[in-house]
């Protein structure tokens, strides 16, 4: 080897080790984010423009629990954005987080969608729903559907979902499971496998795709994947073949969960990171939530946007989501055993 | 890897010096470190919160212990059988656009496996182009009509990982194939075999060792991939890995698993060691003599042209092709200004991580020849560990000691100095980087302890003879004669480390973006066509190392031609 290249490695490997990124000194607030980040940057960057407060931000959709605890106390992490309520549940179990002491996000966040003691605060609502065809599925019918009817058997081969251990799909049993008992969680499983079209695969919108090349009529996703294909060109055709259905509208009302935020216990800019947590409880930051990733504001004084309107009210299944991250574990224990994903 | 090594011990033992040296010490404490994480996760393992495999032996696990091993065999035999094929025909035989094609069929390695598996699904699956067609062409409605295979399914992996997984058993075999020069083809040729006898009885064997590396890499790489399996829904222990871990927060369970991964590991690679421990592996001289290649009449020609362009047509210029038209399509939507930074942030890791292996590697390794220890060849094996444990758990492995490290000496400074020295390793790229070692040591020491013992003894005994010390003579007499294995590794582990994700996910610092994660944010938020330009750009980032290794392979063989 050329001893230029040696050198410029060497210089290379010098540079790149002792430069770290500088991370501003005051005014931040540091993030551990499961969310990607251009569905939070919108907010983050509204929330510097308004505060000064700069963001620091790293996107890992798995781990931050493990990184939290490694860095204990020296942890550089304020605030912790994750979806799924079960997930905010296992920071809380972990000892990781420290209450959010904030009126003004007491205000702004109803109780159904909050820890209890104020371990996490949902951001945003997200409703698991069914989307029927609309060609091979009657209007009268779709409307009338029930998370039970996911497991009646003339939908037989009929229906598409993503995988069973999915945080989003073991939310939904786990709220199965919160409201009818172990037993007809079971049952409504067991059902629910019987009536696949397609070993479960992909993502929620893939599910929606299945319905447009006729794999399947009935596919379960949560409702904000129906703003994001509609707007996508790629993905449009998609959501005009389905109808988006609200369940159990007649009864308990549609399952819904949260994108959430949690405060770290050794959070070293807790002021600045529970400005932000206001911030994003706040009307501004509410509305952008529906407008640019179309789910649906917790703050109910938040305006929703005018797509989300147009899709009309919904019933929300008042099962607390405290409920139903507890019932999670024996949610995933069942999918396993009913061998959902094979 | 480790055949010649009785012989260097016999000899080069010789030279054992009175006290431990400088290359020993140092050998130890690098081995030591990149071990580390490695224990952690077997200290994870053993001391687990929970029992989980009476519910998952009862349950999903023997499915998908199953599904692991028909996977492992799959693709073993697909990348031998591309890999050693390819090598053959165009080290050997001499057909139009050989060189062109010996030079490509490097090229499927710079594609990241879940991407090709990304793009062949948007092309293959029922809502693609090719089933489209030919639902129009026959005029069938529904799915149900006509019969088309699955590219979700274990077969579809299988036939994704063999396609951009088999340059490394190729790569292998035909520097196996090159070095072996033509003296031993020639014997068996005068002693009544034919060409095809030549390659079976006599290339093949002799190559064996370097098909074996190749294909445990195949095979390791296999285990590590979460990406494909998980989109084709194929069930394999490393979804296990994930599920225990993610859902049932269970890290200890998690490391079990990975721990059973690598026990499969470790079991393949003894038995194909103790299947050829009565061998030896030594060439004649140090020059490689030209010998003629087979001249293939015109149809075996064709033949030979299309079994060396199809695997660089399937695993390279399909899925390139398909995200170069991908990322014209969506620039202006997925080129943003830090797009350079991100590129720049790829390039500085993979450059830097490659340098490290190499110059770990290759300290273990030498040290080794120098002073052969027990104790360095076991920790050796046990910090090339790392290359078959997902890099998930090698993040979780790195995540541990340095955090305990961090919070020890800030507990310190705190009592004795009265400060806080907060996170010194930490979220930094220095644990970024760490982590690369540790998931690709293996690379680099592998590369060198198998060029090393390529180098005979009597030239060790000659340098020191000559009044060289070890240092001066590894300059001066070793690192000429493997910079070959030297200049591979650094290309693999390049090639690696721009693709690697789960650990740069979780152990980077705030803001730190690479092309790898980026390119995962958009995939993960389904929008694959904003992630074109940056699997594209880390797949023309890896064609850079592919070029200059071929280059220096060709001038080897060329070497030889010329004399």
């Amino acid at each position: 080897m050329k001893t230029w290249i040696q050198t410029t490695l060497l210089a290379t490997a010098t540079a790149a080790l002792f430069a770290g990124p500088a991370l501003a000194q005051d005014k931040v607030v540091n993030i551990y984010s499961h969310r990607e980040p251009k569905l939070i940057e919108p907010m983050l960057e509204a929330f510097t423009r308004e505060t000064g407060i700069k963001t620091n931000v790293v996107f890992a959709d798995k781990g931050m629990v493990e990184r939290l605890k490694a860095e204990g106390a020296n942890s550089p992490a304020d605030l912790v954005l994750t979806v799924d309520a079960g997930r905010l549940n296992d920071l809380v179990e972990a000892g990781l987080v420290q209450p959010i002491n904030s009126p003004v996000v007491k205000a702004n966040v109803p109780a159904a969608y909050a820890h209890p003691a104020g371990l996490w605060y949902g951001m945003s609502l997200r409703g698991r729903a069914i989307y029927a065809s609309r060609d091979r599925v009657p209007e009268n019918v779709a409307k009338g559907l029930t998370y039970a009817d996911l497991a009646d058997p003339k939908w037989k081969g009929k229906i598409c979902t993503r995988a069973g251990d999915h945080e989003y799909n073991v939310a939904l049993l786990a709220s199965v499971i919160a409201d009818k008992g172990e037993a007809a969680g079971r049952q409504w499983l067991q059902g629910l496998k019987a009536n696949l079209g397609r070993k479960p695969q992909g993502g929620d919108r893939e599910q929606v795709q299945a319905i447009q090349t006729g794999q399947c009529d009935l596919a379960v996703a949560n409702t904000y994947y129906y703003y994001l294909m509609v707007t996508n060109p790629q993905q449009k055709a998609w959501a005009d073949s389905a109808r988006l259905v609200f369940p159990d509208q007649a009864g308990k009302g549609m399952m819904m969960n949260v994108s959430g935020i949690a405060l770290t216990k050794a959070s070293p800019n807790k002021d600045n990171a529970i400005k932000l947590v206001e911030y994003l409880a706040g009307e501004k930051a509410q509305a952008m939530y529906a407008e640019l990733n179309g789910e649906y504001p917790v703050n109910p004084k938040a305006d929703s946007s005018a797509f989300l309107k147009s899709l009309g009210t919904y019933k929300a299944s008042d099962t607390s989501l405290d409920k139903i991250a507890k019932a999670r574990k024996a949610a995933l224990q069942m999918m396993n055993e009913v061998d959902y994903n094979s | 890897m480790t055949t010649a090594e009785p012989l260097a011990a016999a000899s080069v033992s010789r030279f054992r010096l009175r006290r431990p040296g400088v290359w020993t010490l140092a050998a130890f404490a690098g081995a030591l470190a990149v071990a580390l994480p490695i224990g952690t996760a077997l200290w994870l393992a053993f001391t687990a919160n929970e029992n989980v495999w009476p519910h998952l032996m009862a349950t999903v696990l023997p499915g998908y212990i199953v599904t692991t091993l028909i996977l492992l065999a799959g693709v073993a035999v697909g990348t031998i059988v591309i890999g050693v094929g390819t090598a053959w025909l165009v080290t050997m035989c001499a057909f139009p656009g050989r060189a062109l094609l010996g030079w490509a069929l490097m090229l499927p390695l710079a594609a990241p496996t879940y991407v090709v598996a990304y793009l062949y699904t948007g092309l293959l699956d029922y809502a693609g182009p090719v089933q489209r067609t030919i639902r129009s062409l026959f005029g069938f409605a529904t799915m149900r009509e006509y019969w088309f295979p699955d590219i979700r399914s274990v077969e579809g992996a299988i036939a994704m990982m063999a396609l951009t997984l088999y340059p490394y058993v190729y790569l292998l075999a035909r520097a196996a194939f090159i070095e072996q020069g033509p003296s031993a083809m020639e014997a068996s040729r005068t002693l009544g075999c034919n060409p095809w006898q030549s390659f079976r009885r006599v290339a093949l064997p002799m190559a064996r060792p370097a098909i074996a590396v190749g294909a445990a890499l195949a095979m390791m790489e296999t285990l590590n991939d979460f990406g494909t399996v998980d989109y084709f829904a194929v069930r394999t222990l490393t979804a296990g890995v994930y599920n225990v871990w993610l859902k049932m927060q269970n890290v200890g369970g998690a490391a079990q698993i990975a721990l059973v991964m690598l026990a499969f590991v470790i079991t393949l690679l003894l038995l194909e060691h103790a299947a050829r421990r009565r061998q030896r592996y030594h060439q004649g001289g140090g020059r490689y003599l030209r010998g003629p290649r087979f001249v293939l009449p015109p149809g075996r020609a064709a033949l030979a042209i299309l079994a060396c362009a199809l695997p660089v047509l399937l695993g390279f210029v399909v899925p390139a092709g398909v995200l170069l038209a991908m990322a014209v399509e969506n620039f202006s939507a997925a080129f943003n200004a830090r797009f350079p930074e991100f590129a720049w942030n790829s390039l500085r890791l993979a450059v830097v991580a490659a340098v490290i292996c190499l110059i770990m590697g290759t300290l273990v390794a030498y040290a080794q020849r120098l002073r052969p220890s027990r104790a360095l060849h076991h920790l050796s094996r046990v910090a090339s560990l790392g290359y078959a444990i997902p890099g998930a758990v090698i993040a979780l492995g790195v995540l541990i000691p340095a955090g305990a490290l961090d919070n020890g000496v800030d507990g310190l400074a705190r009592a004795h100095l009265g400060t806080s020295t907060g996170l010194i390793l930490s979220g930094t790229l220095a644990a970024v980087l760490f982590a690369y070692l540790v998931r690709f040591f293996a690379l680099g020491f592998g590369a060198m302890e198998s060029g090393l013992a390529r180098v005979k003894p009597s030239m060790d005994m000659a340098a020191r003879t000559l009044g060289r010390g070890p240092t001066a003579t590894f300059f001066t007499v070793h690192l000429p004669i493997v910079k070959g294995s030297a200049l591979t590794a650094l290309l693999i582990v390049f090639v690696d480390v721009m693709k690697e994700l789960p650990a740069t996910l979780v152990l980077r610092p705030f803001n730190f973006e690479t092309l790898a994660t980026q390119v995962y944010q958009h995939a993960a938020t389904e929008q694959l066509e904003l992630s074109a330009l940056g699997a594209l750009t880390i797949v023309a980032v890896g064609l850079i190392p592919v070029v200059v290794l071929n280059r220096t392979i060709v001038r080897q063989r060329e070497g030889a031609d010329g004399s």
